[in-house]
């Protein structure tokens, strides 16, 4: 199958090695991998800061971009909570009959990292072989908007050599929010220090999620305190062989 | 028409009352303890409900079909109220309600009430009105006693000293009653209130209460309660008035079934409250010989008018938002401004009374989705957060920096070729701000990013180079 990679605007520009992760366990797979040079971004960040005449430009770049896609792969939950909550409602706003069908011809065919491997491929074993203790933070978009369940852990308990240690008050927010970090940045801040305490408690080595924007906020601190614990996604722990 | 929402129109910004109540440790240790014990109770008894999602549903059904007959349902509850013996008062604002309240305790020759449950009174600052009118009112419920002798403001809708611990309880209690030797343990306090209040009961003849429901169907009001205080409230006195937001009506008495089932497991992990008081008008020989029902609309029907929001309304005051936030978690009720605070009051207050004085509060979430997750009548919270954002940046009340950052932003990620050029252009720039790889100080409204956190610096190569390099 050609999977298309919507590699989103972050992860292309921040975190190159996640999008090299998802193509080495896509093509592990015996899938073939496209990459389409033409997009860019969701919009989430506009969107959700209330700049919805903003968002809706890359909103048309996406569905110009994969209109002919037959399966879009995301290694982001909530960019992919983005496309399917709220591209079918800008859609109607925008009162283009035939962007509302594009929408909703395009947004069943995109999926979160782990649902096109668990969900869709069908696949929880990918050969992994990653020897670190590693604790799981489930991303907010990803547990409530996507509803990935236990799919993230799926795959990580048939990765070789890996011990997932249970994050406690894991359903909490790790206080990142896009901009939210910036306008309410104390709140933020106070809410990253209790996630931090969650994760400094499980002597984990690693913090995985299944989506950057969480782990570039938990990161930011665990590095700015020196923890020496590291953050990986989801992709790059599954990428891992020996 | 002056719709005011208690002081939240004085009340400073959410971000700057929030930084001084992090930094404040016994408040945030009570807020988070008590937040901790109401979300485990409340999930037990939930879980155990084998219909809990088809309640919920049916409990947003319910409310969503009052809410677009509400001219209708109002009127019902009207005709039949009055038919048992109630008077019913309508108050279009805040000063009208606090004046019907007024002359109606003036009428009744008495200068002391007491009061109890009734969050829409602070709403419409009716405490204020009543001393200036030289009436003392006296608040019955425990957690409101402790904020009116503590001269002090509600943090939750449900449980408005949730902010204080027994320790400083005491010391409110030790210092106004006037209790020099009291303990520090539950029956100590709860032995000191019950004095204090029950001879406020048996003394005071006017009482002034809120009400969970309205029912129209019968005229009925429903108070619901956990320590008897509300039924002696609504059946000592001579005269009752209740103050009812309009929201407040449901159509049949039966869906009281749906009601009774979804609040009190949610609010405090009840599987039902201890007392549930329903009266419909007077009674000869029980009860209160008057009864007013003053019904409060001060903004509501606005909020009814925005077909993205008007959901808002559904809320029936359960609180389980504000103890699943993990926002409110952080800062306690007082950071909101407002006597509705948690993820219910950021999307509540700012459409009550005019935006402008509330702008920030649709902010005041990281858009988690915990809110949503527990709300027994579904309202989609973060999704009006954003559509109350989306005023606020239509009304011009975001800073104009970020308005351009938005604009640059949107344009420089229409395309892929642009953000290529973008990814260049910032690999570029970060050059001062880079050290070992990471940016510790960066300028601007970055400058809030890393007074926390350090950021990985830009890699050298974009995964679209790398892709493209593969070939």
């Amino acid at each position: 199958m050609t999977i298309d990679l919507f590699i989103t605007c972050y992860n292309d520009t921040l975190f190159p090695d996640t999008g090299k992760a998802v193509v080495a366990v896509l093509e592990r797979l015996g899938h073939r991998v496209a990459f389409r040079r033409e997009q860019s971004c969701c919009g989430q960040m506009h969107y959700n800061t209330g700049y919805q005449s903003e968002a809706f430009p890359l909103l048309r770049n996406f569905v110009r971009t994969f209109a002919d896609a037959e399966v879009i792969c995301a290694p982001s939950s909530s960019c992919v909570a983005m496309i399917r909550d709220h591209f079918p409602k800008m859609a109607a706003a925008s009162g283009d009959e035939k962007l509302v069908e594009r929408v909703e011809e395009i947004v069943p065919r995109v999926f979160e990292f782990s649902e096109m491997l668990v969900d869709r491929l069908g696949v929880t074993d990918l050969g992994a072989y990653y020897p670190h203790t590693v604790t799981l933070h489930p991303s907010c978009h990803g547990l409530r908007s996507l509803g990935l369940g236990n799919k993230p852990r799926q795959l990580l308990e048939r990765v070789r050599g890996l011990r997932l240690i249970e994050l406690p008050e894991a359903e909490q927010c790790c206080g990142f929010g896009g901009t939210f970090a910036i306008k309410n940045a104390d709140v933020s801040a106070a809410m990253l220090a209790d996630k931090m305490r969650c994760v400094l408690n499980t002597g984990a080595e690693v913090c995985t999620a299944t989506d950057n924007s969480c782990l570039m906020h938990i990161k930011g601190a665990l590095s700015r305190m020196r923890t020496g614990v590291k953050c990986a996604h989801l992709a790059e722990i599954l990428a891992a062989s020996a | 028409m002056s719709v005011y929402v208690g002081h939240a129109a004085e009340a400073e910004a959410f971000p700057r009352a929030a930084e001084t109540l992090v930094a404040d440790t016994q408040l945030r240790r009570n807020v988070r303890h008590a937040t901790d014990v109401i979300r485990r109770k409340r999930a037990r008894v939930v879980d155990e409900v084998p219909d809990w999602e088809a309640l919920r549903e049916t409990g947003h059904a319910i409310k969503q079909h009052t809410l677009a007959h509400l001219d209708r349902y109002l009127e019902e509850f009207e005709r039949n109220c009055t038919k048992a013996g109630g008077r019913v008062h309508w108050a279009r604002d805040a000063d009208e309600a606090n004046r019907i309240i007024v002359d109606l305790i003036r009428a009744t020759g008495e200068s002391e009430v007491i009061k109890v449950k009734t969050m829409t009174s602070d709403e419409i600052r009716l405490n204020e009105a009543l001393e200036a009118a030289g009436i003392t009112p006296f608040e019955t419920d425990l957690a409101d006693l402790i904020v009116q002798l503590g001269e002090d403001k509600p943090s939750h809708i449900v449980v408005p000293a949730l902010h204080r611990n027994r320790m400083e309880i005491r010391e409110i209690f030790r210092r106004k009653m006037k209790l020099e030797h009291l303990g520090d343990k539950p029956e100590d306090l709860a032995a000191a209130a019950r004095v204090y209040l029950r001879e406020k009961f048996l003394s005071v003849p006017v009482a002034i209460s809120g009400a969970n429901f309205l029912v129209a169907e019968t005229g009925s009001v429903v108070v619901v309660e956990s320590e008897g205080n509300g039924r002696m409230c609504v059946s000592l006195p001579r005269v009752l008035i209740s103050l009812v937001g309009i929201e407040k009506v449901v159509p049949r008495f039966e869906d009281l079934e749906v009601f009774l089932q979804l609040l009190p497991r949610s609010a405090t992990g009840e599987r039902m409250n201890p007392y549930n008081s329903i009266w419909t008008g007077v009674t000869p020989g029980d009860g209160p010989r008057e009864f007013h029902v003053v019904l409060l609309d001060n903004g509501r029907t606005n909020v009814l008018r925005d077909d993205e929001a008007s959901e808002t309304l559904d809320c029936i005051r359960c609180g389980a938002c504000l103890n699943a936030c993990p926002v409110y978690r952080q800062t306690g009720g007082h950071a909101y401004g407002s006597v509705y605070g948690g993820p219910i009051g950021a999307i509540l207050t700012p459409q009550l009374q005019a935006m402008q004085h509330s702008q920030s509060l649709p902010y005041a979430s990281s858009l988690c989705g915990a809110c949503y997750e527990v709300c027994p009548v579904k309202i989609n919270i973060p999704e009006i957060l954003v559509h109350l954002r989306a005023k606020a940046v239509e009304q011009g009340y975001e800073p104009w920096q970020e308005r351009a950052a938005m604009k640059a932003a949107s344009i420089a990620l229409a395309s892929g070729s642009r953000l290529e050029a973008a990814q260049k252009l910032a690999r570029a720039m970060q050059w001062p701000f880079e050290h070992d790889g990471k940016l510790e100080h960066l300028p601007g409204m970055l400058a809030s990013w890393t007074e926390f956190r350090d950021l990985d610096a830009v890699p050298g190569q974009s995964f679209r180079e790398w892709w493209a390099e593969r070939g």
